[in-house]
């Protein structure tokens, strides 16, 4: 959910654009992080534990933390908290703990 | 290779300003940023900050961050690599960095590590569930990119970043459903504490959450009042319903590249964790390496630029540049003026402990 009206900042419209999560189609802003973009359309779980299959989402935001960890056009282990969402991107889950030999 | 005077890594207030004291001295700076922008977590800061003597005081934290970028851009001394992660510092002083896949070697003078902090977490059950956020990826999410973390929030912890961050989310439209604190005290600033309460959130102390709820993502939580020994008072216990927890339980010290670098390192329970041992003008044990800001101990932004001001003149007159010493003395008042009183007992007794 997108915050509208707020007494202090402005956020700029930007640009939207598409990308894929899981194979559906979904909107946000050029450059801002895909776990906002991912987060604005009520998506919490980004990956399960490698172990224990429990539900991640992010926590820290600034890269630190490894919450966050997705597949990123075919790239696993991509913190998602802090690269930025562009044109086309193709966001899925991953699947233990990523495996390097998929990507395309 | 590339040459430098000082390298410092972490553009967030302390590595700007110590970036631009350094600067001013003619020393040559390589400013290294995780990031793509400029300024850390000042960029998430909508409040005003309230200083003392400080040049700052009224500004907020997003503009102070904006006043530094522009000078920082306009400083030929000063290089900027951005989207930048320091990975390490070895025996022959050579410093590398991941930047636009690539690695970047470094070989500096002195080094400045100004690197941050990160968020605690504390236990409970579910503390891993989707939905509980570090009080500044509450921040990042609503004040830097627009996106509501939630509907409804229960703050964990009553200290100056629960307090903000609650009325930041209020600011948003968001709901705070209550700030719980396990102490007996709000640790906060009072003016923060009465703003909160004024707008009807209550704010419980000696509390803490025992469990968050919910499958696939947060849907409530158990509260209790804990006693004195910090535990649970039975029959006082709360379900609160909520799909937020937001945990701001402090930070601490990113201190990894201080500890290869081979620094002589102290537990602090003020600071924040593991930091280095240090000596008046912000120097390790390790020659030449310094640090500043929250690295360096658990403080805030304004102390993080004042000790930037401090270790970038001071390693610029390590290397022989020349610095006008009136200035190091206002600095280092202006710092004990921003400690004293009840506020920065706790930081000056951390501080008493690692200073050498």
């Amino acid at each position: 959910m997108r915050i509208k009206d707020h007494p202090i900042l402005s956020f700029p419209e930007g640009k939207t654009v598409e990308f894929s999560f899981e194979g559906k189609t979904f909107i946000g802003k050029e450059g801002e992080p895909i776990a906002a973009a991912l987060h604005d359309a009520g998506i919490r779980v980004l990956r399960h534990s490698p172990r224990h299959n429990r539900p991640r989402g992010f926590f820290c935001a600034i890269g630190n933390c490894s919450s966050c960890l997705m597949v990123v056009n075919g790239e696993p282990n991509v913190k998602v908290c802090v690269t930025p969402l562009r044109q086309g991107m193709k966001v899925e889950y991953q699947k233990g703990k990523g495996d390097i030999n998929a990507a395309d | 290779m590339r040459q430098t005077d000082l390298a410092i890594i972490g553009a967030g207030p302390a590595g700007l300003a110590a970036a631009l004291e350094a600067s001013r001295a003619g020393a040559r700076v390589i400013l290294l940023e995780r990031d793509d922008w400029l300024g850390g977590q000042l960029v998430k800061q909508t409040h005003q900050f309230f200083g003392s003597k400080n040049e700052f005081a009224g500004m907020r934290g997003v503009d102070i961050a904006t006043h530094f970028s522009e000078q920082i851009e306009k400083d030929e001394n000063i290089q900027v690599f951005t989207g930048a992660t320091a990975l390490g510092f070895y025996e022959d002083g050579v410093l590398t960095a991941a930047c636009a896949g690539r690695m970047i070697k470094i070989k500096p003078r002195t080094l400045l590590v100004a690197s941050g902090a990160m968020e605690k977490m504390i236990p409970f059950e579910n503390n891993d569930l989707p939905g509980v956020y570090g009080a500044g990826a509450v921040q990042t999410l609503m004040n830097v990119y627009g996106v509501a973390p939630g509907k409804k929030v229960l703050m964990v912890g009553a200290g100056n970043i629960g307090l903000i961050v609650s009325y930041q989310l209020i600011q948003a439209g968001i709901e705070v459903e209550a700030i719980i604190e396990g102490a007996s005290h709000v640790g906060g600033y009072w003016v923060h504490a009465s703003k909160i309460r004024r707008m009807g959130v209550p704010i419980l102390t000696n509390h803490t959450i025992l469990k968050a709820r919910g499958q696939e993502k947060v849907e409530g939580a158990l509260i209790t009042r804990i006693d004195e020994n910090w535990q649970p008072v039975p029959g006082e216990e709360r379900e609160v319903s909520v799909d937020t927890v937001c945990l701001a339980v402090g930070l601490s010290p990113l201190a990894e590249l201080l500890w290869q670098a081979g620094c002589e390192m102290e537990f602090s329970p003020q600071l924040g964790g593991y930091v280095p041992i240090r000596d008046s003008n912000l120097e390790t044990t390790e020659e030449g390496i310094y640090i500043a800001g929250d690295v360096a101990g658990i403080e805030e932004a304004t102390s993080a630029i004042l000790e930037g001001q401090l270790a970038g003149i001071s390693a610029a007159r390590k290397m022989d540049y020349r610095i006008e010493e009136e200035k190091v003395e206002e600095i280092k008042a202006n710092l004990e003026t921003l400690r004293a009183g009840p506020v920065g007992e706790h930081i000056r007794q951390g501080l008493a402990n690692v200073e050498r």
